[in-house]
């Protein structure tokens, strides 16, 4: 499997990761390389066999739909890169 | 160097419960061989004022007799693990200034233990890495480097993605560290490094409040200078969580218990598709070594084939990526770490995670947002996991054979700083023995067996059943005697 530049544009733009122009075409050539690499899984005969859905065996375990944490506005916005009463602030995303 | 600083956990405890030494005195001699080992850079943030403030309350429980497993160890933590107070980066620029108010569990666990904490340990970028060349803050350098410290002839690579982490305790600076494990990054650098890295059974320490890289395969683990230590540090670091729904709940055994040197009749599985193309004659003379040792004690070596071991690399390339893709979208500028201004919310966070993340994270990123876009998901992601299940299956059946798999660790010693840089696949195949017991889950422990031609170490891999840590280090336990690894790192000869 061969990516071309307008490729790694795409998927950039997906992972919502900014990439210069200028670094697209070794990043195609360098992803293409590795999908190039993982494409043996193809040889595999996995008709009948389920996916692996958790690494060791185990049941998802219930607990009662509590509260038993939060409330911690200001331990949650400490990090923020910027806040505004008692809020994340991100650029206006409605007109 | 102060011979405290020598000392495995064991001896320390028994030094501190005779009142040979304080914990303060403990703590001091290893916060000046992290100061004195500051060009090897395995340090992110040193923190020694809580390490003395750790050590002195460690002294006063001492004292009133309440003191705990670990009370007074000091230890080295992986900048991967959330620590309240101190900041936290993962290696990466986009964690620029996030300080966590809270602890990751395994912390909390090791501080209830008594730990002492002398730092947060380098690693490469998100833990994606195996030589700690991708880490945002520079590259660790391996103790191993021949020459002076600071004026090496040769730079190596620790490993990775645990690098500082096997560099502290290499370089006898931390009695012990932890790391974390998803495709070899502790067992790999500490095959590096000549020391023992433990990855145990997926679920058996719980991941929250470390950083997640790929969340099916991600485990933290202890990394020390002897297998008795190991066991030491796994019993204050596991333990079920609530907060992790992958954490398993049964109960923490005696690890050091459990080590009774006797290993007769134990039946040790070969596995011969590890034999490699290229496999180098030392690593292959290591193995066969490795599996005299054990027979010479009365276990019993039997071939076992783990047929599907040639697809683990790419079926872990596309799984950890993906899962990673996942995981890192939560670092959009928002919330915590660095942000860049962009004129629209989407601005902000191209901006943001292009300037944030690393070439190596960034490939990862791109690769499995690729593989999990739709009309590619069956093809790549669903058909790995796939893989993923006949590879589980391979160990299942190669333990109704055996007890326990023995292996390489790595296929080579450390390489040099700038070393294998150039294609990534070359240096994903550093990880090809450990991939497999990762993507089954499996507890999987290195320890350092040899040194290669160049003078530089080599480990041998034991890996278990799920949740049978005992086994594995009551043979890793074997292995190390009869390997008698007694070479010291150049920087403390």
């Amino acid at each position: 499997m061969s990516i071309d530049k307008a490729t790694v544009a795409k998927i950039a733009h997906l992972a919502r990761i900014k990439v210069p122009e200028e670094d697209q075409e070794h990043l195609a050539g360098e992803l293409s390389a590795i999908l190039t690499f993982v494409e043996q899984l193809n040889e595999v005969d996995t008709d009948t066999v389920p996916p692996m859905t958790s690494a060791i065996a185990h049941k998802l375990r219930r607990r009662p739909d509590v509260v038993d944490d939060g409330g911690d506005r200001e331990g949650i916005l400490a990090n923020a890169p910027e806040r505004a009463e008692g809020f994340f602030v991100v650029p206006k995303v409605v007109e | 160097m102060s011979e405290l600083t020598r000392l495995g956990i064991a001896e320390a405890l028994a030094g501190l419960a005779r009142k040979d030494f304080s914990a303060i005195e403990l703590t001091s001699a290893h916060l000046d061989a992290m100061a004195a080992a500051r060009p090897l850079n395995a340090f992110i943030t040193e923190t020694p004022e809580r390490a003395l403030e750790m050590a002195r309350a460690s002294d006063v429980r001492r004292a009133q007799g309440e003191s705990g497993p670990l009370d007074g160890v000091p230890i080295a933590i992986k900048d991967l693990f959330c620590t309240t107070g101190v900041q936290t980066t993962a290696g990466s620029r986009i964690l620029d200034g996030f300080t966590p108010p809270y602890d990751s569990t395994v912390t909390a666990n090791l501080w209830r233990a008594g730990g002492v904490m002398l730092g947060k340990a380098n690693l490469d970028e998100f833990a994606m890495g195996s030589s700690n060349i991708t880490s945002a803050y520079g590259p660790v350098v391996s103790p191993w480097s021949p020459g002076e410290p600071g004026a090496w002839t040769r730079r190596l690579v620790p490993g990775g993605s645990s690098g500082g982490s096997a560099a502290a305790v290499a370089a006898r600076c931390a009695m012990a560290a932890t790391g974390t494990d998803t495709g070899g990054s502790i067992r790999q650098p500490a095959s590096f490094c000549g020391i023992v890295g433990l990855k145990p059974t997926y679920g058996r320490c719980s991941r929250w409040g470390i950083v997640a890289f790929a969340s099916s395969l991600d485990q933290a683990g202890p990394m020390t200078r002897s297998v008795e230590d190991a066991a030491l540090m796994l019993g204050g670091m596991a333990g079920y969580d609530p907060k992790d729904s992958t954490s398993v709940d049964r109960p923490v055994p005696d690890y050091r218990a459990g080590l009774t040197g006797d290993v007769r009749g134990l039946r040790i599985g070969i596995p011969k598709e590890y034999r490699v193309d290229g496999m180098p004659a030392e690593i292959e003379a290591l193995w066969h070594q490795g599996i005299a040792w054990l027979k010479a004690v009365g276990a019993e070596p039997v071939e076992v084939s783990l047929p599907h071991t040639r697809h683990a690399l790419a079926t872990y390339y596309i799984v950890a990526p993906a899962e990673a893709s996942s995981n890192l979208a939560r670092y959009d500028g928002v919330r915590f770490g660095l942000r860049r201004a962009g004129g629209s919310l989407k601005d902000l966070y191209e901006e943001t995670r292009g300037a944030g993340f690393g070439t190596e994270v960034r490939r990862r990123i791109l690769i499995g947002t690729y593989v999990l876009s739709a009309g590619y998901y069956d093809a790549y992601y669903l058909q790995a996991q796939k893989v993923r299940t006949r590879i589980s299956w391979d160990f299942r059946d190669a333990f109704q054979r055996c007890d326990a798999i023995l292996t390489p660790t790595a296929p080579s010693t450390a390489f040099a700083i700038g070393e294998k840089m150039d294609d990534p696949i070359q240096m994903y195949l550093n990880d090809v023995f450990t991939v497999p017991a990762s993507l089954a889950g499996l507890p999987a422990i290195s320890v350092p067996a040899g040194l290669g031609a160049d003078g530089l170490p080599l480990g041998l891999q034991l890996i278990g059943r799920p949740f049978d840590e005992e086994t594995v280090l009551r043979v890793a336990q074997v292995l190390e005697q009869a390997a008698a690894f007694r070479e010291l790192p150049p920087c403390v000869r």
